[in-house]
């Protein structure tokens, strides 16, 4: 999940645990402890990793029991292990948290965690930096089970160094009250009905790749000037007061108070929203393509061999199709652990079915991926994204 | 000990703190300002060049933003001050008994944290809050306006949350005007409205200093109310930093923002205090 606000990171980290994901529709109750972690959290200082991992991770991005306020699958993970895990919701955005560590990553200097778990692009950068660590392949046995799409991403071509937590698919939400039609298309988007109701991704790669497959554009070969047209055509429709905002996952609050009535959002926000307003809000993957992308789990190159060796068994643990679909029956991501959907379908035959959480062959077909960056092109890209966006 | 050093021992914690706290980054600022991206590198490394031209491209790219700042910053100050004057003086000459208690009222926002009360505004101006529905039901704004993500939001949110700011100052002030100088004011034959322009606006004036100062130099610097309450058409100085440095990693344009935002409203203030006078502001 890639999540970014135009605010700094103790703002987010309050924000963010106000306002994202479940917590949003669960309304104030919601709110609990997760949401009050992550505003504290901001990894740990305990050099003691004999017996102890240190995860840093997207808010509400792991099955949470609201009633014990404990993580069901972390604590079968230390029953089955003995390793205790400190668990930090605290990787609100991908640029914040590389901005918070990076001095210590380049000066060798612990960082606080031994498995964190940046997008794609940025688990990119990592690797490029030497931020990371080769896994040893001997303690991941279930490495095996990644699907077959996310088996070879060109950062990571043979998954020595990188797993995929949960994927993400981008397309258009919206409220079914004012799109009764639904919305299939750019043109449904920028519909009179949805004027200055409009809330687009702040993450540059889902929202102009979006934009970029409308006009047929391939996003793994896309060029400077083909991205910068999109990026003139989202400009021109902020300017012209169609886009109200440029947002992280504050969307989806946007839209449960009718701010937004029709969004470039992710999948499993939207599935939530969907599923706990009564059939208010659907989402669909654009005809013209959606966007996938994933957040991956990778061990920081400050962490300690034991560290590292105690992230192992815990990225091995999530790699179990069981443990997986307690994890996906929660976040609603899309599931990148082959045989977790057989698993699903024992306890909940309905989400099992779901192609937002198991795509199926016709939605995968759907979906694009953004071709890497180079340093260079991360820097004028984003530039002119982050311009058009009014920063 | 000699009493020549004693006061330079008192003076140690602070010069510590100041100079570990803001002395360094501000030069390490400073430096970041003027480096270059280091050729082939990975994004975010750069290297000092000493590229003063950083300065001027970084502000030729962001006037609006700066313009917008200033104008934002300037109107959140004045409605403030139409807002706390009034209030000020209440609780300063009219408000007896009451005056601690309004006091308390006028602090109380503080104990709530700053973002909490903003978005608790974007509740208040969104769809579902009171106010819009009730607007439309007058036929004040149509159906298709809405307050949030406008310049108004972003203002409103600014003056309410820099208020208290202004609002003590005042107080400070006026509250320290001697009432006996009122009275001899109309036993002079000054109305209401000459004494208070004679004789309380005058005496107030540290308090309107220091409170305009308070309220514009943090407003022009916020970003929190432009990012939540604005659009991307409201975007403020400090979103552009705040972007530049955690999005697009590039460090040297966001010193060079800071500094360019700092020395600019440097020059505001010097300026407004030339005219206003600071002999009487503490």
């Amino acid at each position: 999940m890639s999540k970014e606000s135009s605010l700094s990171p103790e703002a987010r980290s309050i924000i963010g645990a106000m306002v994202s994901r479940r917590a949003v529709l669960a309304g104030a109750g919601g709110l609990g402890a997760a949401g009050l972690l992550a505003a504290c959290g901001g990894g740990s200082d305990s050099a003691d990793s004999a017996n102890n991992v240190r995860w840093g991770n997207w808010p509400l991005y792991l099955d949470y029991d609201e009633d014990t306020k404990k993580y069901p699958t972390l604590d079968k993970f230390s029953e089955a292990t003995g390793v205790t895990a400190e668990y930090f919701e605290d990787y609100n955005d991908n640029d914040e948290f590389y901005g918070k560590v990076q001095a210590q990553l380049k000066l060798g200097e612990d960082i606080g965690y031994d498995v964190v778990t940046p997008t794609d692009w940025m688990a990119a950068r990592w690797i490029r930096l030497g931020y990371t660590q080769k896994f040893d392949s001997a303690n991941i046995p279930n490495k095996s089970n990644i699907l077959d799409s996310l088996a070879s991403p060109s950062y990571d071509p043979n998954r020595e160094q990188t797993l995929t937590w949960q994927g993400i698919m981008s397309g258009f939400g919206w409220n079914t009250e004012k799109n009764p039609k639904g919305i299939r298309t750019i043109d449904d988007l920028f519909a009179p009905q949805n004027k200055g109701k409009i809330v687009v991704l702040s993450e540059m790669r889902d929202t102009i790749g979006i934009i970029l497959l409308s006009q047929g554009v391939d996003l793994q070969t896309v060029t400077e000037d083909q991205f910068m047209n999109a990026v003139d055509f989202m400009e021109k429709k902020i300017a012209d007061g169609w886009i109200r905002g440029v947002k992280g996952n504050e969307y989806a609050e946007d839209l449960t108070s009718g701010d937004a009535t029709a969004v470039i959002g992710w999948s499993g926000d939207m599935f939530i929203l969907a599923s706990e307003n009564e059939g208010k809000f659907d989402f669909a993957i654009p005809d013209s393509g959606g966007t996938i992308s994933g957040d991956n789990l990778l061990v920081p190159s400050t962490a300690s061999a034991e560290g590292k060796a105690n992230a192992e068994k815990l990225i091995n643990f999530y790699y179990d199709p069981v443990i997986a679909a307690e994890v996906a029956a929660y976040v609603n991501y899309v599931c990148p652990v082959k045989g977790a959907q057989e698993e699903m379908e024992k306890f909940d035959p309905e989400l099992a079915s779901s192609p937002y959480i198991f795509p199926d062959a016709a939605t995968s077909a759907k979906l694009g991926v953004f071709r890497s960056l180079t340093p260079a092109e991360e820097t004028t890209w984003g530039e002119a994204f982050q311009k058009a966006a009014g920063n | 000990m000699s009493k020549v050093k004693l006061p330079y021992l008192l003076l140690l914690p602070g010069f510590l703190f100041l100079f570990t706290f803001f002395i360094l980054p501000i030069a390490n600022l400073a430096q970041t300002s003027t480096q270059t991206p280091i050729a082939d590198g990975d994004t975010g490394q750069y290297e000092q060049t000493l590229r003063f031209s950083n300065y001027l491209d970084a502000f030729t790219e962001n006037q609006e933003q700066f313009a917008r700042s200033f104008v934002f910053a300037l109107c959140a100050t004045v409605l403030a001050l139409a807002i706390s004057y009034p209030l000020a003086y209440a609780i300063a000459f009219k408000a007896g008994k009451l005056k601690n208690f309004l006091l308390v009222l006028v602090v109380a926002p503080f104990f709530v944290s700053f973002l909490l009360r903003t978005v608790a505004w974007k509740q208040i101006l969104g769809e579902e809050g009171f106010i819009v529905p009730s607007l439309r039901t007058f036929g004040i704004i149509s159906e298709s306006t809405t307050l949030t993500s406008t310049s108004f939001a972003v203002i409103m949110g600014m003056t309410y949350n820099f208020l208290p700011f202004m609002t003590l100052p005042l107080y400070a002030s006026l509250e320290r005007i001697d009432p006996r100088t009122m009275e001899a004011s109309g036993d002079l034959y000054a109305n209401g409205i000459t004494t208070f322009r004679k004789v309380t606006l005058p005496l107030s004036m540290p308090g309107v200093v220091a409170g305009t100062l308070l309220t514009f130099i943090p407003a022009a610097g916020d970003y929190v109310n432009a990012a939540i309450l604005g659009s991307p058409n409201t975007r403020m100085i400090g979103n552009v930093i705040e972007s530049r440095y955690f999005k697009i990693v590039d460090y040297p344009t966001a010193a060079a923002l800071s500094f360019t935002l700092m020395v600019a409203i440097l020059i505001l203030v010097t300026l407004y205090i030339r005219k206003a006078g600071t002999e009487e502001l503490v």
